[in-house]
């Protein structure tokens, strides 16, 4: 085919509408999502003593910390579907949850606390944050690569590592309603592994599936 | 370049809102800079330069299946080199070579023709053949004799609709094939 004709066939498609990078991935996510919450409940399930939990600043700095985790990754991961994105200072946003965290274990420092350091950072959970998180998040992360699918990102396995934290993000947030290990030496520490590995496969996946 | 780069981001900002006929004259524009940094990067990697026209074809549809990416407050070049480079790097690599390819390649380049040495792309005729049926002749119609989607409408007793369907189809499952063999 000459390349006139090609050009005169992609101007025929002009036609064609697709939807915003944005659209598709919360798509793709809202579809993910109940493959995730069936996992978690039907394994874990929120903790029994929530409804005192509440009460508890560093239970709900937990999901504070996931959350910022999951937005700043979403907005990272939109950023990096345009082919001309740099990352530079945009990296800069997985710092907001990496702040609150730091202000948590700031402020569980001053408070007198019954337990020592090495025995709230090392918790009761470590193992089942670690497997829970990673498993969680794999629905989570193929509907966050489907979606992420639809951009463009020239950089392949850092779009797939941001997808892994996305869901990672997403992932810890269920988990953390389950977990009663509330210490933020205990988020930062666990978490921060789960989060890890899956931004790992994220990344492995992603610079296969996420070529355009 | 300034100037021409303007342009294109005019030219975009116009086919994005629907008009095919802008739409055209963009991709035309930017075909003879894109055909000359893709020269200029086979030279360099010491490939023979005459394969360059599969590489065009090949961001072209890039081009044409990621538009939507483009952010119309933004300037267009910059968008389209990156796809372009993207685009360089991946066929070089096919090609058994890792290049560095520099932004500027496509920034700075003079519009290339194509030279009568340049080999007839082949990659996306030989893909064209493992389309189903109905892709592929709706595609030929329209591409190689030149028909309106109407006409070809009328030929193969479908809706105008199916036609831009199958034609949209077409288009993005040649684009999958052509990746599949990167």
């Amino acid at each position: 085919m000459e390349t006139d004709q090609l050009i005169r066939t992609l101007a025929a498609d002009n036609t064609e509408r697709a939807r915003p990078v944005g659209f598709v991935l919360a798509l793709a996510l809202v579809a993910a999502a109940p493959v995730s919450v069936l996992m978690f409940v039907a394994t874990l399930g929120v903790r029994p003593d929530v409804m005192t939990a509440m009460h508890n600043p560093f239970f709900d700095l937990k999901f504070a910390v996931t959350l910022a985790l999951a937005i700043s990754a979403i907005v990272l991961s939109l950023h990096l579907s345009r082919p001309e994105a740099l990352l530079r200072g945009w990296a800069l946003l997985l710092l907001v949850p990496a702040g609150i965290l730091a202000a948590g274990i700031g402020g569980e420092m001053m408070m007198p606390q019954r337990l020592p350091m090495m025995t709230r950072l090392v918790g009761h959970n470590s193992r089942a944050c670690m497997t829970a998180i990673p498993l969680i998040s794999l629905p989570l992360l193929a509907g966050a690569l489907y979606g992420l699918r639809h951009g463009a990102p020239t950089r392949p396995a850092v779009a797939g590592a941001i997808a892994g934290v996305l869901s990672a993000g997403l992932a810890a947030t269920l988990y953390a309603s389950h977990c009663t290990d509330d210490s933020p030496l205990f988020v930062m520490t666990w978490y921060s592994i789960a989060t890890a590995l899956v931004a790992a496969i994220g990344a492995l996946v992603g610079s296969k599936v996420l070529r355009f | 370049m300034r100037e021409r780069e303007d342009e294109w981001t005019g030219l975009m900002r116009l086919a994005i809102s629907g008009d095919s006929a802008a739409y055209h004259r963009l991709l035309k524009a930017v075909t003879p800079v894109l055909r000359a940094a893709a020269r200029r990067g086979l030279a360099r990697a010491g490939q023979p330069v005459d394969q360059s026209e599969d590489i065009v074809q090949d961001i072209l549809l890039a081009v044409h299946l990621k538009r939507h990416t483009w952010d119309a407050n933004a300037p267009f070049a910059p968008w389209l080199f990156a796809i372009a480079r993207n685009k360089l790097i991946d066929a070089l690599r096919r090609r058994g070579r890792r290049i560095f390819v520099n932004i500027d390649d496509f920034a700075e380049t003079i519009p290339s023709e194509p030279a009568a040495e340049t080999a007839p792309a082949s990659e996306v005729a030989a893909r064209l053949q493992s389309l189903p049926a109905r892709q592929r002749e709706v595609l030929q119609s329209i591409a190689v004799d030149s028909a309106s989607i109407k006409d070809t409408a009328a030929k193969f007793a479908m809706s105008e609709g199916a036609v831009r369907v199958a034609l949209h189809r077409g288009l993005a499952s040649l684009t999958a094939k052509l990746r599949e063999q990167s």
